[in-house]
């Protein structure tokens, strides 16, 4: 298999903060993969090192066969890039955006105005076409936003946190429209915080953690990684009291149901507990010792 | 070109077509910014007014104050006209539209041209309003047509240099907001001038500066070609000053569009 992605010993440094230090990573051409981290681990700076936005201090990368360092415009012509906020015109209407792009993309009058009326049926944007993207929706702007990343189809996409901020029908929306791009050949490079988007839509997965690789591999490899199951304590209203990662054996049961048997009498009354398998969430916490919803369960304990 | 079964490379746009495609889109711009657009008539017209029937009077009790304050109206309506560029072009750095353009195989720089061009065009058309207004009020100009010409050369000249500069103020802004309110000292400087009142009238301290400072020598020279007034050395004054100004806004406008590359 070859390579869309092959970085090695990436490190950037921004004045004294250390964002990335000795990053690898490898991706195969025509998969997707999800770059998860929490704020400020660094994804962004990642996307924007291969992007050929960023230059990094140290370190080689080579995206779709040319390097991001010496060949910049031969990874240009390769890529493109969904970047966090909305890179939409808004003062002109969606249609005008997308010949915009596809004339910047090298095509002629007559295929640009084609690719366009095709882009604005598939992405739903038919009706707004006209319209300036000033008073589109959020889900329509991120629609647009892909779009445009998608004039030309090039071979590697980055998406950086293609979801963030958007209700649950649009990112439905917008994951099918991923996955069509990745059906359609192209390697889907993505970062997010979402690890349920991750897990729906990565092929593998890298957790970046404090500048750093912290974990890879598909989501079931990493899932396996905390251990067999995790054990809840619910309350009777089933909210989320504790839990606790666990190996899966009884000897581990039974000390996390002691461990939860330590806590105020008052706070379990009423509680009961279950037993699931583990979720990316779990992952992420044992991964990065960090939570991730700070207005989660009290965490009584990890398993490293 | 198919639709999603394969991918394909990004072609680079041939010639000047990035250009092109950016002076298009600011120029559109510009014509939906309907406050803009209202600003760069109602602006020169009001000031017109105000100057020739307000202060016209009591400055030249002759009349004739209309022929002397027109190219000062002139640089204070490109000025501001020129300075919704600053606007324009910390809104394209700050949203996230300009890395979609630095991460495509063309000259990102071609948006900041963009800018410029349209601006030009845009001041100029403001210029003609003024003129056709101060014409209405009864601005008699002397000039030849090539005095004519060269007139409108040197305005479009100054456009490009404020322009340029306000350019580079929009890369250096943080944010849209500090970019209009760096722009707004610049627009203070022709008040500073020949453009309303002769320089041998201010203190002297006043003097030294406006003598010395580059809206004068612009003022004077476009006054000498439409009044047939001496220029004297103006006209070169006028002429290195903006290349100067373009200069050094262009290398550090370039230095600041390197440089605030992918911030994080």
């Amino acid at each position: 298999m070859s390579l869309a992605i092959d970085a090695r010993g990436i490190a950037k440094r921004f004045r004294s903060t250390e964002v990335l230090r000795d990053l690898d990573l490898a991706v195969e051409a025509g998969t997707v993969f999800g770059l998860l981290g929490p704020n400020g681990a660094g994804k962004t700076t990642t996307i924007n090192i291969l992007t050929t936005l960023v230059r990094p201090d140290a370190g080689t990368a080579v995206v779709a066969g040319a390097d991001v360092r010496t060949d910049p415009d031969a990874v240009r012509a390769r890529i493109s890039l969904t970047g966090q906020s909305a890179a939409v015109d808004e003062v002109l209407t969606a249609r005008e955006n997308l010949l915009m792009l596809a004339r910047l993309s090298g095509l002629r009058r007559r295929a640009a105005a084609s690719r366009c009326d095709e882009l604005l049926e598939r992405f739903d944007l038919a009706d707004a076409a006209g319209r300036r993207v000033g008073t589109y929706s959020g889900g329509m702007r991120r629609r647009l936003d892909l779009a445009l990343s998608l004039v030309v189809p090039t071979p590697v996409v980055f998406l950086d946190e293609p979801t963030t901020g958007l209700d649950a029908r649009s990112r439905q929306e917008l994951w099918r429209i991923i996955r069509e791009v990745a059906d359609g050949g192209a390697t889907v490079f993505l970062t997010t915080q979402y690890l349920e988007e991750a897990d729906r839509l990565a092929d593998r997965i890298a957790v970046l953690d404090r500048g750093r690789i912290a974990a890879e591999g598909t989501p079931s490899d990493l899932k396996a990684q905390v251990g067999g199951a995790v054990v809840e304590l619910r309350g009777a209203d089933d909210a989320l009291l504790a839990e606790l990662p666990t190996d899966g054996s009884v000897h581990a049961l039974r000390t996390a149901v002691d461990e939860l048997d330590r806590l105020p009498a008052s706070a379990v009354a009423g509680a009961h507990v279950a037993i699931r398998r583990p979720s990316l969430d779990d992952v992420f916490l044992a991964i990065t010792a960090r939570p991730t919803e700070p207005s989660g369960a009290p965490l009584i304990g990890t398993k490293g | 070109m198919t639709t999603t079964a394969a991918v394909a490379v990004r072609g680079r746009p041939s010639g000047p077509t990035a250009e092109i495609v950016f002076i298009r889109r600011s120029l559109t711009h510009s014509l939906r910014d309907t406050e803009a657009l209202l600003m760069a008539v109602i602006l020169p017209t009001m000031l017109m007014l105000l100057f020739t029937y307000v202060f016209g009077g009591a400055l030249d009790p002759t009349g004739g104050y209309v022929d002397y304050v027109v190219p000062g109206i002139i640089l204070l309506c490109a000025g501001f006209g020129a300075s919704s560029t600053a606007l324009y072009v910390s809104r394209d750095m700050t949203t996230g539209i300009i890395d979609r353009f630095r991460t495509m195989p063309l000259r990102a720089s071609a948006v900041l041209t963009g800018h410029v061009v349209a601006s030009v065009l845009r001041n100029l058309v403001a210029t003609g309003v003024v003129i056709g207004v101060a014409i209405a009020v009864g601005f008699r100009p002397t000039a030849s047509p090539v005095e004519w010409l060269a007139a409108v050369g040197l305005v479009a000249l100054y456009i490009l240099a404020i322009t340029t500069l306000f350019a580079a103020i929009g890369l250096a802004a943080s944010s849209p907001e500090a970019a209009s309110a760096y722009g707004f000292i610049l627009l203070f400087l022709p008040y500073l001038s020949s453009a309303f009142v002769p320089v041998e009238t201010l203190p002297a301290w006043l003097a030294w500066f406006a003598e010395h400072q580059p809206i004068t020598p612009v003022i004077e020279a476009i006054r000498s070609l439409l009044m047939d007034t001496p220029a004297g050395e103006a006209s070169w004054w006028a002429i290195g000053w903006c290349i100067l100004v373009i200069a050094v806004a262009a290398v550090w406008g370039s230095w600041l569009f390197r440089h605030r590359a992918g911030r994080d």
